[in-house]
């Protein structure tokens, strides 16, 4: 249909034109012509192996689950398993008829409609044909001899072997390895298809979840023929699936176990860290939960009865609790004023028991103050302040500080973040500042407001984990380690965005000095008579064999009116005092640095000290005993 | 302008002779319609078995078509010279919609491509540009010396980065090439020296391994996929084997309308629209496969006919990729069903079920045939 008088007559422009279109139109005919190559190699070539992978068998991709990574203590002691368990499945296009069959698994091993709900469900997220679909799950010995009797009766159902999660210390290490959950509607959208296919779990809280992409390991799968019955005849060929990485955690599980007997009964939280290198030796929330009800699926009254315990088991005290630190800060705020020029170790106040701003009725009161007038600590310099705990010295100082500079200073030590690298779910307290008061209750910042920081108590607020790793900071010398649980097997913590912050350099050596051999007083200061001793010397520094640094503290609850007193019988069990102790040990080398905590515990010394000590005894001196034991 | 005329002259001695006829009164092409008709009409009696048999998809895929077709005929009864006029504002107003879709479009799959006009629309910008930007190129050339300057050859080159980079930041790479591969096409036409194809070629495979690592994760696994399916059998691979079984195992003559067993099985994904030639190959064998093949080759053979009398280079450039572009589009889906060419979502021409497709090419279409109608004819 081209005219040759185109061709003939024309100006370069569509001389080129029609050149190139003609051989754009002859590579179109050549493309076209690889396309029926194409599929005249694939339709006529190949077409009796495809027509068998179509038509006479079905081929089918069978995934491979990987074996999920292991996690094991310092001492390889296995925390997380896996164990066999035996699930009952249906494949749906075997199944002549799906109702009886379902009617016939009923009768042989019981099948509430709940049960029958969750396969329905489980059927509508199957990926592709032929899949299996678990209807029951985690059989006894005596449901799989009952199925197996009817298995040949029943077309399309199978018992199925798979590993599932076992969790051998239970309770003790719930909330520091955290679980894994059966996969849900939610985690579906959110999760790999692939990377996924033939595993039921993944990890949902703690270790678990932080570290799901390096315990998962990487599927696998199968290519089998299948009859027209869809049994297996042949499998042509596979690829092995990789397991997933083993963890190391630094938690001891032997202190962890002292840990968690020193708070026996009671509501609270341990974290011990190793200050060479932040590992957390230990993290104890009680009460806990047996995290092996999770991984197969937890009944509802059991699980509402957990959610719903005013105990809160589920909650992780260790490092989601957040409670006003009390005296435990008492040292940092000495630090920050030695630091600062503020006062120097001589500097020394007259303690009547209460303290007074300039204009204010209100009244600050000691820990010792009673309406008679008889407390009060007397003079006190710094040393003194921190061995008695005296309130009233570092109200004075607080309001001298003046709250920008303490929340400068407590920043440096992690307060009002989360410095964790591989725990994101912890939180991270509160560190008010004049900003974050104008912003979150529209005051401005009040004179009160910083005497009450002076002893912990008002808005500041902290995790278990936090007055951990702040103790960690003291006993290193301002040396900074980020808290850690993994000790090896995956580099995920370094990618966890977590910025690790700066270590304290401007701090001389001789306030460190000061303010840690005030601490060791608070255990080691004894027979100096009354109102002279370190406050838990009497509680557990009477028969120590070892240099402890401490401090206790003691977080009040509810508000106690101008002009009344604290009295512990009057008060409801949960409106009491939380008890505080921090700690670390020997005082020159510190080899561990802990926080304990005790809800509604009472005095920190009296209470909180002597766990502490059980945890310290055990780390420092267990290891000696076993020795001489042995000889 | 003046310039252009002259060298248009001697070709007028031949179309002066011309007696216009029917179609050229109503602004159609009767054979390019004839085809289209016939390529439409075997796509919804293929789309009838992957959808099983159902009515309900075939007649609103009919319906589309006739949307289609109706804006089809409109844009062929406007003349080129309005195109010409508003090439250039037509591009800088896509570009701008591509703007707004950057910043206020609503995403879909991880991807932002729509835009959401409130109250009235939903639509993908990019779509416009798949016709906007062969225009504004043919605008551009259309009064200036061809074979193109190096100078003109880059400021082209500018005109398509800007939309194709707009795109493929969406993301949506299938498209970015399609519309990147349409510009290429307008300057292949316009007579760009052989020897910067031969330089764009050989920097393009020096860089090749380069742009490997600019791909995303998912761009590279689908190009890993192509080169060996069985690596990811449970996922992309899973699309691949599935395909091609359909296609080997329906033989010369296939298995029979509606007798595929991979499409019914649900074996085969996407089976009504991407992987719809799948179907097609299961069914009716390599024989239905030719045939569609065989109709698309008279379509584009008509349009390249039309283009070569077109009687300016506007026209001439704009209905010539247009119809160079239809053949990506098939070449890319064919190749990709096949398992030539890695996974990228490009629908098959007038066969896929769907609308937005459909739309763009008819009103491609449209424009060709108001370019062969509307040249100039003395009775």
């Amino acid at each position: 249909m081209v005219e040759p008088l185109v061709l003939k007559d024309h100006t370069s422009e569509s001389r080129i034109y029609f050149e190139r279109a003609s051989l754009g139109f002859g590579l179109l005919i050549l493309l076209t012509l690889l396309l029926v190559a194409r599929f005249f190699y694939l339709q006529i070539v190949q077409h009796s192996v495809y027509a068998t992978l179509s038509d006479r068998n079905r081929i089918q991709v069978q995934s491979l689950p990987p074996n999920r990574g292991l996690i094991y203590d310092r001492n390889g002691e296995l925390i997380a398993d896996n164990i066999p368990s035996h699930n009952l499945t249906i494949t749906i296009e075997r199944v002549a008829d799906l109702e009886a069959t379902l009617a016939r698994i009923d009768e042989l091993v019981g099948l509430s409609d709940a049960q029958i709900e969750g396969f329905h469900k489980r059927l509508r997220r199957r990926q592709r044909p032929f899949e299996s679909v678990p209807v029951l799950f985690k059989l006894s010995q005596e449901e799989m001899a009952r199925v197996s009797v009817d298995l040949y009766a029943m077309a399309g159902v199978e018992i199925e072997a798979k590993l599932v999660r076992h969790y051998p210390k239970g309770e003790l290490m719930a909330h520091a390895v955290g679980s894994v959950r059966r996969i849900n509607e939610k985690d579906v959208r959110r999760l790999d298809r692939v990377a996924y296919s033939g595993t039921d779990h993944v990890g949902k809280i703690g270790i678990e979840r932080f570290y799901e992409s390096d315990l998962l390991g990487t599927v696998g799968y199968r290519r089998v023929e299948t009859n027209a019955r869809g049994k297996v005849m042949k499998v042509l060929d596979s690829t092995l699936p990789v397991s997933g990485k083993d963890l190391v955690l630094y938690v001891d599980s032997s202190l962890q176990r002292v840990a968690s007997d020193a708070l026996g009964e009671r509501r609270g939280a341990i974290v011990a860290i190793d200050p060479s290198t932040g590992g957390i030796l230990a993290m104890v929330s009680k009460p806990g939960y047996d995290p092996n009800l999770f991984v197969t699926g937890i009944d509802f009254d059991t699980y509402a009865k957990l959610r719903d315990s005013i105990d809160v088991p589920l909650f992780n005290r260790a490092i989601q609790g957040q409670y006003e630190p009390g005296s435990t800060i008492k040292p940092l705020l000495g630090l920050t004023g030695l630091v600062t020029g503020v006062i120097d170790p001589e500097f020394t106040i007259e303690d009547p028991g209460w303290f007074q701003l300039p204009n204010d009725e209100r009244l600050y009161r000691d820990w010792n103050w009673t309406k008679s007038g008889l407390g009060g600590h007397g003079v006190v310099n710094l040393q003194k302040a921190i061995y008695r705990s005296c309130n009233v010295y570092f109200y004075n100082l607080a309001v001298k500080l003046g709250i920008d500079r303490i929340h400068e200073y407590f920043e440096m030590f992690g307060f009002g973040r989360n410095t964790a690298l591989d725990l994101p779910e912890a939180r991270s307290g509160l560190l008010p500042s004049k900003a974050w008061k104008r912003e979150a209750r529209g005051f401005p910042w009040y004179p009160g407001d910083t005497v009450n920081i002076g002893i912990g108590q008002g808005d500041m607020l902290v995790t278990p984990l936090q007055l951990a790793t702040a103790i960690t900071v003291i006993a290193n010398r301002g040396k900074w380690v980020a808290p850690r649980m993994l000790k090896e097997g995956s580099d995920l913590m370094y990618e966890s965005g977590v910025v690790v912050p700066q270590d304290i350099n401007l701090v001389p050596e001789h306030v460190w000095e000061l303010i840690i051999s005030s601490m060791q007083m608070v255990v080691h200061r004894g027979n100096q008579g009354f109102g002279e001793n370190g406050t838990a010397w009497a509680y557990i520094g009477r028969d120590i064999s070892y240099s402890m640094a401490g401090k206790s503290g003691t977080a009040q609850v509810v508000e106690i009116k101008q002009g009344e007193e604290y009295d512990e019988d009057k008060l409801d069990d949960r409106l009491r005092k939380h008890a505080w102790f921090v700690a670390f040990a020997p005082v020159d080398k510190p080899r561990i640095a802990l926080a304990v905590l005790i809800e509604n515990g009472g005095g920190g010394s009296k209470f909180a000290a002597p766990v502490a000590r059980q945890v310290l005894d055990h780390y420092l001196l267990h290891g000696e005993q076993q020795l001489a034991e042995s000889e | 302008m003046s310039q252009d005329f002259v060298r248009r002259l001697p070709d007028s001695g031949y179309l002066l002779q011309r007696k216009a006829g029917l179609g050229d009164k109503v602004h159609l092409d009767f054979p390019l319609m004839f085809v289209m008709l016939c390529i439409s009409g075997y796509g919804l009696l293929i789309l009838f078995s992957a959808v099983d048999q159902q009515p309900g998809p075939v007649i609103a895929q009919a319906v589309k078509l006739g949307i289609a077709t109706i804006v089809m005929i409109i844009m062929a009864q406007i003349s080129p010279i309005f195109y010409l006029r508003i090439a250039p504002w037509l591009f800088v107003l896509g570009v701008i919609l591509l703007g707004l879709t950057y910043l206020f479009g609503f995403e879909v799959n991880g991807s932002k491509r729509w835009l959401r006009i409130p109250g009235l629309v939903s639509f993908q910008p990019s779509e416009i540009m798949k016709l906007v930007v062969p225009m504004i190129l043919a605008w551009y050339f259309h009064d200036r010396h061809l074979p193109p300057r190096a100078k003109h050859i880059l400021w082209a080159i500018v005109m398509i980065s800007i939309p194709v980079l707009m795109i493929a930041a969406q993301p949506d790479l299938g498209t970015a090439l399609i519309i990147g591969t349409s510009g290429l096409l307008v300057l292949l036409l316009a007579g760009i020296p052989w020897r910067f194809v031969l330089g764009a070629l050989v920097t393009g495979l020096v860089s090749a391994p380069a742009l490997w690592f600019v791909l995303r994760d998912y761009q590279q696994q689908r190009i890993l996929t192509l080169l060996n399916p069985e690596r990811d059998p449970l996922g992309a691979g899973w699309n691949i084997i599935q395909s091609k079984t359909a296609i080997g195992s329906g033989g010369l003559s296939g298995k029979g309308l509606f007798q595929g067993t991979q499409s019914h099985l649900d074996f085969l994904p996407e089976s009504q629209t991407d992987f719809i030639i799948a179907v097609l190959a299961e069914e009716l064998g390599l024989i239905g496969v030719v045939i569609l093949l065989i109709m698309y080759i008279l379509l584009m053979g008509r349009g390249v006919i039309i283009s070569l009398q077109a009687q300016d280079t506007f026209g001439r450039l704009l209905s010539g990729t247009i119809t160079f572009t239809f053949f990506a589009y098939v070449f890319v889906n064919i190749g990709m069903v096949s398992g030539l060419l890695p996974v990228v979502g490009v629908p098959l021409p007038m066969v896929s079920y769907g609308g937005t497709s459909v739309l763009t090419l008819f009103a491609g279409f449209g424009m060709i045939m108001s370019i062969h109608t509307h040249r100039k004819i003395i009775l």
